[in-house]
């Protein structure tokens, strides 16, 4: 049976634009060239919608909604890139910069930041809210990978990618709020983890400095992130 | 195995087994009074009219919550005198009492506003049937709705008749709740959940609990009927494993109704089955909304996800759910008893029926109330609570906990319905009423809930988990008189932020204390700002 997607036409910061109405706003933006900020959402994982740096605009609703998860109607009109956003969007990055340490000098990852493009291209210059100064632990007991726990984001993306893709589930999430803290399967030392597969997909997916390959200098981590979608794509054609 | 027959014929035998004694002595055996008593005083009781020999004339029966808390613990004999602070010492002179005059010493007066003013529909049980006994219930009307719904009504019908009362979602939200029982019952597949939100957890708040220890079995009868209505076949109640009476009591509650066939398969005869099982939820506030509730039953970490999809669409296990609060289930049998006409007309235009109060803090009557929706606070705190206590200057009124805000005395004869409230910047809520007197702090009340929020945020969106914790941080700071002004204008930035970024209620909601005490006691936040430093206003 043929597959039916219907078409809709809507508006993105005043431009007309079609999609399929499974598309979410945020796949439509990307293929039209129009940026919008993300943290938590990487191709080819499941959104969970939490890191509210995708929020948008869209006239005659009275909430913002995040793109990740928001699809096409017709006739909707959405902005990106109000000023309003705009003021969010930085707070979200100044709150996430008071949380934890994030000092880029000093950083493996300096260079090659989901965090640290998103304040230069939100135009984060200083943040106004005292640092958290949280006591996080370092755990070293890996092989060949460090976790950093005073650079996480809490992002998720490497508990998803273990769960999702490798289908160990070493990751997860321990405590609330402001002490939630990623864990290695029941918060055991991650080098003595039974789960890990030394995969080392959850180091390529980690946005920032997190988690990190061992013996790497400031500024020398770089991750790959093109095997994900490549994964899934081929997950996805072999159902 | 009961039809619909024969359960007047339980209901009779059970009226004539009850009329039989010539003198009822009821114990409260609710949270508030059996923590005093811990059952001693029925015990006392019991052994009293032995020692009288009169075990054939008075039944002493324990029962759920009287609503009279900050007395207790209470005594209720045939409906007319009411014992208050009893102790098991005192069960000899009740007994002896009995026929004569009462014992001055321990008697209340029920001709009080406190008793007056009350309309009573979800807590009409409540004090008057021993939560332990599916025969007291079903002497008062129990299970009389559900009899009704599954041999008169058409599942589409009962959707009505909820729709027709105008009932709104006793959770706090408001939403309607017919019309969210006829979403679910439009979603087309084989499986469909109902839950009852259980979970409750404001501070000063124990509704719900007072529902599920006073009258569990309303609770069950009530998601019977839903279940029938949008057709489902499981109901979960998610309660908080805080309350352990509560769930002695539902357990209790669902094994007496599987006895009789009023749950499980081919309930009162017909071919509907519906099964109800309890989740105990692991002590997260954030585990009342909804999408975080659901994913708690799905034994995975109760964090919220964005909506939409709805429940009511995508819900327990991705199939359609329907999610209401207890107080909400509690109002449905006597909804399909009596008609949403009769319940349509409680009440005011656009909030119908009654509402449940836990009246708390600096007030004299602590405890649990119903009362007709559209009264004021007026009527509320000064002649039902008695006004507060020690007298001291009432200042405002908080209503829905951590999510809502403090209503000052100025706007003391707002009638209490869902849209007032709201336009007051506070919310109905789930049913906490904290009166706050002139003694208190209102920023170091703000402080209080901001706390309460930051811990029990759940951490996955950055606005609620960072944004809790600044503010936080920013309220010390002017509590301790370290802030400055500009301090102030960080706070309300965040307060913006959180509210119109976060992902679940939470997170939402966590700024409303803030914000509702800065809009009418601004004063208060301001003359704790510290002035600037000398050479700075120098310069």
């Amino acid at each position: 049976m043929a597959v039916r997607s219907r078409i809709k036409t809507l508006k993105i910061d005043g431009r007309d634009v079609s999609a399929h109405e499974d598309e979410t706003i945020l796949q439509i933006a990307e293929e039209n060239g129009i940026f919008i900020p993300t943290l938590c959402r990487i191709e080819g994982l499941s959104l969970i919608g939490a890191c509210r740096l995708c929020l948008i605009e869209v006239k005659g609703w009275n909430r913002l909604v995040p793109a990740c998860h928001t699809h096409a109607e017709e006739g909707m009109e959405v902005f990106t890139d109000t000023e309003r956003l705009r003021n969010y969007r930085r707070m979200i990055i100044e709150l996430l910069f008071s949380e934890g340490n994030h000092v880029c000098a000093v950083c493996v990852s300096n260079g090659n930041c989901e965090l640290q493009y998103l304040a230069q291209r939100l135009g984060m210059d200083h943040v106004r809210f005292p640092n958290m100064q949280p006591v996080r632990k370092v755990d070293m007991t890996h092989e060949r990978f460090v976790l950093d726990r005073n650079r996480c984001v809490l992002c998720a993306r490497c508990i998803r990618v273990c769960d999702e893709i490798e289908g160990a589930h070493t990751w997860d999430m321990r405590g609330r709020g402001i002490d939630a803290r990623v864990i290695t399967d029941l918060d055991i030392p991650w080098g003595d983890s039974e789960t890990c597969t030394s995969c080392g997909k959850c180091v390529n997916v980690c946005p920032v400095g997190a988690i990190v390959e061992k013996g790497r200098a400031v500024g020398e981590m770089t991750k790959r992130k093109d095997f994900l979608v490549y994964l899934s794509k081929m997950r996805e054609a072999k159902k | 195995m009961p039809t619909h027959d024969e359960l007047p014929e339980i209901r009779a035998a059970e009226r004539e087994k009850q009329g039989s004694y010539r003198h009822s002595i009821r114990v409260c055996m609710a949270a508030g009074c059996l923590s005093q008593h811990e059952g001693t005083i029925r015990k006392a009781l019991v052994d009293a009219v032995a020692a009288e020999g009169l075990e054939g004339e008075v039944q002493v029966k324990g029962v759920g919550c009287m609503g009279l808390c900050a007395q207790g613990p209470l005594v209720m004999v045939d409906d007319s005198i009411l014992y208050e602070k009893v102790t098991a010492e005192d069960a000899v002179d009740i007994v002896k009492a009995l026929d004569k005059k009462p014992v001055k010493r321990i008697q209340s007066s029920l001709n009080i506003p406190f008793f007056q003013r009350q309309v009573k529909i979800v807590l009409e049980n409540s004090g008057i049937v021993d939560p332990e006994s599916i025969e007291d219930y079903i002497s008062r009307d129990g299970y009389a709705a559900l009899s009704k719904a599954l041999g008169e009504m058409m599942p589409g019908d009962v959707v009505d008749e909820i729709m027709n009362s105008g009932l709104r979602g006793r959770g706090g939200g408001g939403y309607l709740t017919g019309l969210k029982w006829s979403t679910v019952s439009k979603a087309i597949s084989d499986i469909k959940y109902v839950i009852c939100n259980a979970d409750e957890g404001d501070p000063g708040a124990f509704m719900d609990r007072s529902v599920l220890e006073s009258d569990p079995h309303r609770i069950l009868e009530g998601m019977t009927i839903a279940g029938y209505a949008v057709g489902a076949q499981k109901g979960y109640i998610y309660v908080r494993a805080e309350y352990p009476l509560a769930i002695d009591r539902l357990k209790t509650a669902i094994k007496q109704a599987k006895r009789l066939n009023l749950l499980g398969d081919n309930i009162l005869g017909t071919e509907f089955d519906f099964d109800i099982e309890l989740r105990l939820g692991a002590g997260a506030f954030v585990c009342g909304e909804e999408t975080a509730l659901m994913a708690s039953i799905e034994g995975r970490r109760g964090s919220p996800r964005p909506r939409p999809p709805y429940p009511a669409d995508h819900g327990l296990w991705g199939q359609p759910t329907l999610i209401n609060n207890v107080e909400t289930f509690a109002n449905v049998a006597p909804i399909i008893r009596n008609g949403g006409q009769w319940f349509a007309s409680i009440g005011t235009e656009n909030s119908k029926g009654t509402k449940v109060f836990a009246l708390a803090g600096q007030v004299k009557n602590t405890g649990l109330i119903e009362v007709p929706m559209g009264v004021t606070l007026r009527e509320i705190v000064q002649e039902i609570g008695g006004g507060t206590t020690n007298d001291a200057g009432l200042k405002a009124i908080q209503t829905g906990g951590p999510s809502g805000g403090c209503i000052p005395v100025e706007f003391i004869d707002t009638p209490v319905d869902y849209d007032s409230l709201r336009m007051l910047g506070s919310m109905m809520g789930s049913g906490g009423l904290i009166v706050i007197d002139d003694t208190a702090s209102m920023v170091e009340l703000a402080l209080y809930f901001m706390e309460f929020c930051m811990t029990e945020s759940c951490g996955k969106c950055i606005p609620c988990r960072v944004g809790t914790a600044q503010m936080h941080n920013l309220l010390n700071r002017i509590v301790r008189g370290e802030a400055r002004a500009e301090d102030l204008e960080l706070l309300e930035q965040l307060c913006d932020l959180t509210r119109n970024t976060s992902l679940c209620g939470l997170g939402q909601s966590a700024p409303t204390p803030v914000l509702s005490t800065l809009k009418y006691f601004r004063h208060e936040y301001l003359e704790k700002i510290a002035a600037p430093p000398a050479e700075e206003a120098a310069s």
